[in-house]
């Protein structure tokens, strides 16, 4: 499976800009086509847009189609699975959402997920809830590579997701993030880049699945969006990181066959369904 | 048998201000060129140089970031301003390579003075550093270049500034820097030693330093803000090794100048009042 992730640096609300710079991406993959393009949260319109989510939010359909013309417009001979955040505008409701979708040369989509938000962090400089709804479901779905499950940002904070979108049979996590950059205690780098791969080597390596995050890049009204798209394998390796500060292209090739071995070497994940019934039976009694 | 003691260290509050000033130093030229050239087409930079340790290190960031040839300070002296300021901020000039001008504001100040004959050093020193703000927007327009702002997080969070004029450039890159982080990114950039050395001062009267303006040092007003902002209280902090009546004097300041960080206050009416209910970002 060859993957690209293109890291984008989006103008904040240029749509028209922004979807050039993609077709620009698009176009330089042509040569070299990967079978999935990953795309960061608020890909196409930045992160921070408070209010200005209600002008620039649209349906799922809509942003499917938006990008198929994109791939169409670079010049596509074939067709290709692109997974990517935007703000969707359903009859009204909004939702910080991510789709998946199958883009073909003559311009059509086939959405096969949307996942909307679970986690909307409200606290500090995140404001989401504000502006929107929560997404309820979490699902793992068919993709032709192996089923995948799609997290945002904060979605992949919380130890729970990860965990239920293994359990349903995701071997692939998707994760497209903004997340302004903050931390200078350590050394090379800012804690809040360490701290995401430090999270996202441990899902990796706890549940036997390849991760992809695609992360925004720039700044946006002083906050540095810290780009970082990064593979991750099974086994926790890192398998490739991109800088944070600038938009560029991140290609892996992987074998999702590898999950398997490293399922086989640490089988956490089967243990965990064997344990599974009782601990469900434990956060029943808990809840009520 | 005696086992060994693993014993956790204290916390020591001055950790929590310590920093990588190569990390910094690289987020804060990505956040210069992205602000200034990318999201508004400005090449140039015009920033007031003091000769203090805040304007030499956005000098410095801003060089890098934009290239010396687009950065131009602005020293504005009073007549009463120390000369040894004037030469510090020439040493920055030099080892930068950046465009300079020198203009006096002794005029303009004395100007409208001589009708406040009796304005205490307070007065006197809030008139200059707005007439430095009038001096640096007004060279903004000539120029074509965005004024750049020096103020700390320190002196942000303990009021101690003039409110809409140090405060007022759109852009500042060290806003969220304590004093010592500045200190520390300044070594790290190589900034002349005896302007990093030197004791910080604001230069309004004669003999002025801000650590016995503020009646603390830096260094531990820094320990003690850094606590502050993670949610220790005043004893807690206190417990960490600092005085308590130092704590509190660094709290009174953060909470008797909570105004100062905030856009002046506007009557509410209606349900699209700008900021409240009307929101967009900056940089929409």
């Amino acid at each position: 499976m060859r993957i690209a992730i293109v890291q984008t640096k989006p103008r904040k609300g240029d749509r028209d800009a922004n979807v050039a710079d993609l077709v620009d991406a698009m176009r330089q993959l042509q040569g070299d086509p990967p079978d999935l393009i990953a795309l960061p949260e608020a890909a196409l319109t930045g992160y921070f847009l408070e209010g200005g989510v209600f002008e620039l939010a649209e349906s799922s359909a809509a942003f499917s189609r938006r990008l198929a013309a994109a791939w169409q417009t670079a010049g596509a001979k074939s067709s290709i699975d692109i997974v990517s955040g935007f703000f969707e505008n359903d009859a009204g409701t909004y939702y910080n959402s991510a789709l998946y979708a199958t883009l073909s040369p003559d311009g059509k989509a086939d959405v096969a997920h949307v996942h909307r938000k679970l986690f909307l962090p409200t606290y500090g400089v995140f404001d989401e809830e504000r502006f929107h709804s929560r997404g309820k479901h979490l699902d793992a779905f068919p993709t032709r590579f192996g089923r995948a499950a799609i997290m945002i940002c904060e979605d992949a904070w919380h130890g729970i997701v990860p965990t239920i979108a293994a359990i349903k049979g995701a071997r692939l996590f998707l994760i497209p993030s903004a997340s302004p950059g903050r931390g200078i205690h350590a050394d090379g780098e800012l804690e809040s880049i360490a701290r995401w791969r430090s999270l996202l080597q441990n899902y990796a390596s706890e549940h036997g699945v390849f991760i992809i995050y695609a992360g925004l890049a720039g700044f946006e009204g002083g906050k540095g969006m810290t780009g970082s798209s990064q593979v991750i394998g099974p086994r926790g390796d890192v398998v490739v990181q991109a800088g944070a500060l600038d938009a560029c292209i991140v290609r892996a090739d992987i074998d999702l066959g590898e999950v398997d071995m490293a399922r086989a070497g640490l089988p956490l994940l089967g243990d965990l369904q064997a344990v599974l019934p009782d601990l469900v039976a434990e956060l029943g009694q808990t809840i009520s | 048998m005696t086992f060994p003691v693993v014993t956790a260290p204290r916390p020591d509050p001055y950790d929590a201000v310590k920093s990588d000033p190569a990390v910094t130093a690289r987020w804060l030229e990505a956040f210069l060129a992205d602000e200034l050239v990318r999201r508004r087409g400005i090449k140039k930079a015009v920033l007031g140089l003091s000769g203090g340790v805040d304007s030499a290190t956005v000098a410095f960031l801003c060089a890098r970031a934009l290239g010396p040839q687009n950065v131009v300070a602005i020293r504005m002296p009073y007549k009463s301003s120390s000369p040894s300021s004037l030469a510090d901020a020439q040493l920055v000039v030099e080892q930068l390579g950046i465009g300079e001008r020198t203009i006096e504001i002794t005029g303009a100040v004395d100007g409208y003075l001589q009708f406040e004959p009796e304005a205490d050093p307070r007065r006197r020193g809030n008139v200059m550093a707005r007439v430095r703000m009038l001096v640096l927007f007004d060279q903004s327009a000539k120029l074509g270049a965005l004024p750049i702002g020096t103020g700390n997080k320190t002196e942000r969070l303990m009021g101690y500034f003039t409110w809409h004029a140090d405060d007022t450039p759109p852009v500042n890159p060290i806003g969220d820097l304590f004093k010592t982080q500045v200190w520390d990114l300044a070594r790290y950039l190589g900034v002349p030693l005896p302007i990093v050395d030197k004791p910080p001062s604001a230069d309004l009267e004669a003999n002025q330093t801000d650590e016995s303006d503020l009646g603390i040092t830096y260094r531990k007003a820094d320990a003690i803000l850094a606590a502050m902002l993670q949610g220790f209280d005043d004893e807690q902090i206190a417990r960490m090794g600092i005085a308590i009546d130092e704590v509190r004097l660094v709290r009174r300041r953060v909470d008797s100048t909570h105004w100062k960080r905030h856009l002046p206050t506007t009557a509410m009416l209606t349900n699209t009042a700008i900021n409240e209910f009307y929101l967009r970002p900056v940089d929409y």
